[in-house]
């Protein structure tokens, strides 16, 4: 496939494996925020080959694992009202709730669809008039346009029975208080390239700025991870700190204006709580005013008890950096990903489900 | 979550484009990139072109990479 095959090249990445060899000297702590550098660093066995000295910690970039139990709660009580269908990605269907999860409800006679895209969540609404359509909105700034295109596409089609729950994650918020707590020091982050292709690498300055870590978008074959580790090892070593964009085809400084205008125009920044951190202030996004309408928060009496997470799982600490799935008592012996007791070990991007499948000898 | 794969875009009718992905047909949505043109590669993340992919710069980092490999 173009544009991936390239950045696959094996002599390539010995190459700047070699470089990053030579030049990184100093002991440093890497994070790759995003659930899907983790996989593919583990996929290509990218930190057995980097230098001892580089040490690299993956973040809370998977918006299935940071999606708050209450929240979940909440798609779980919603999924019960009559006329209802839920629209959801794939991994969230899996998650355990406090007491269920969607899959199970659907196994008790709630209808709930798994579904590829927002859009396909608008066709089932116009395919289905005399049902309700709940979409379970997820992800970071990567997903949010798209669902913000959904709603715009819904009103403009005159579809009314088209909800979404939104629980977006906005991505800097999320570093900068990863940042304050400071229960992990970082010298070096690898930024997410999907996210930044919709927000540009400008919103990211503050970390080198402020915080005088060292920050590199990345792109998500082994060549681009090894380009952006081996930008934040020269950053590193000339104390030289800034955000670089190690994946240019793909990411613009300004990211993309249009998609950036039509998420501002159908949603507003709002606090957010996420599994393991808390309520977060502006880390998230609701729907506008305008379109509060489609708001399945403002539209629907949402009755949920009080939640709790599994006794034992330390997903949250796992996305806050301070710990490993190899911590977890749990892991590979009670959760798997055939029997996940967290959302880590259920999205296919989550720290668990990574070393498990890809770990030395951890899982299966 | 935040996967999207490169797609080529083989014909455009209003805000749905019909995209080539390594063999594989289907039509997406390219409201987030209304300025996208037959031929170009997009940036498709569930069902929708979130950028267009910059090929000058695809090349220049391709140079960039060869040449320090033939530099060493």
């Amino acid at each position: 496939m173009k544009f991936v095959e390239e950045y696959r090249d094996p002599e390539l990445a010995k190459k700047l494996l070699e470089r990053i060899h030579r030049r990184s000297t100093r002991r440093i702590r890497l994070m790759e925020f995003c659930g899907g550098h983790t996989v593919s660093i583990f996929k290509h066995g990218i930190r057995q080959l980097l230098p001892q000295n580089i040490e690299m910690l993956s973040g809370p970039g998977c918006p299935v694992c940071v999606t708050a139990i209450a929240d979940l709660d909440k798609a779980i009580a919603l999924s019960r009202l009559p006329g209802v269908i839920i629209a959801s990605f794939g991994d969230m269907v899996r998650v355990p709730g406090s007491r269920s999860s969607l899959q199970q409800v659907k196994a008790e006679g709630s209808d709930v669809r798994v579904v590829y895209s927002a859009q396909d969540a608008v066709y089932l609404a116009r395919d289905n008039p005399d049902k309700s359509i709940i979409f379970i909105g997820i992800g970071f700034e990567t997903t949010a346009p798209t669902v913000a295109a959904s709603i715009l596409q819904a009103e403009q089609e005159g579809i009314d029975n088209y909800y979404t729950l939104s629980l977006h994650k906005l991505c800097p918020p999320i570093m900068k208080a990863i940042l304050d707590m400071g229960e992990v020091e970082l010298n070096g982050i690898i930024c997410p390239g999907h996210v930044s292709s919709i927000i540009g690498s400008y919103p990211y300055r503050f970390i080198a700025d402020d915080y005088h870590i060292a920050c590199a978008v990345s792109g998500f074959e082994p060549v681009d991870i090894l380009l952006g580790v081996d930008s934040l090892v020269e950053q590193i070593e000339k104390e030289e700190y800034k955000v670089e964009i190690a994946y240019r085809r793909g990411v613009k400084p300004e990211g993309n204006p249009p998609a950036l205008k039509l998420m501002e125009a159908v949603f507003e920044v709002s606090e957010a709580d996420w599994r393991g951190i808390g309520i977060v202030p502006a880390s998230g996004l609701r729907l506008r005013e305008r379109y509060r309408r489609f708001d399945a928060e403002a539209n629907f009496d949402i009755k949920t008890e009080p939640s709790h997470e599994a006794k034992g799982c330390i997903c949250g600490s796992i996305l806050r950096g301070i710990n490993t799935p190899l911590d977890c008592r749990l892991f590979c012996k009670i959760c798997t990903p055939e029997h996940p007791i967290g959302p880590c070990m259920v999205s296919s991007e989550g720290s668990c489900a990574t070393y498990f499948h890809y770990g030395d000898g951890y899982g299966g | 979550m935040c996967l999207a794969i490169p797609a080529l875009v083989k014909s455009i009718d209003g805000y749905l484009a019909e995209v080539d992905i390594d063999g594989v047909t289907r039509q997406v949505s390219i409201q987030l990139t209304p300025d996208v043109k037959v031929g170009d590669y997009v940036l498709l993340h569930t069902g929708y072109a979130i950028n267009v992919i910059d090929e000058v710069e695809a090349e220049e980092t391709l140079k960039i990479l060869k040449e320090l490999s033939q530099a060493q």
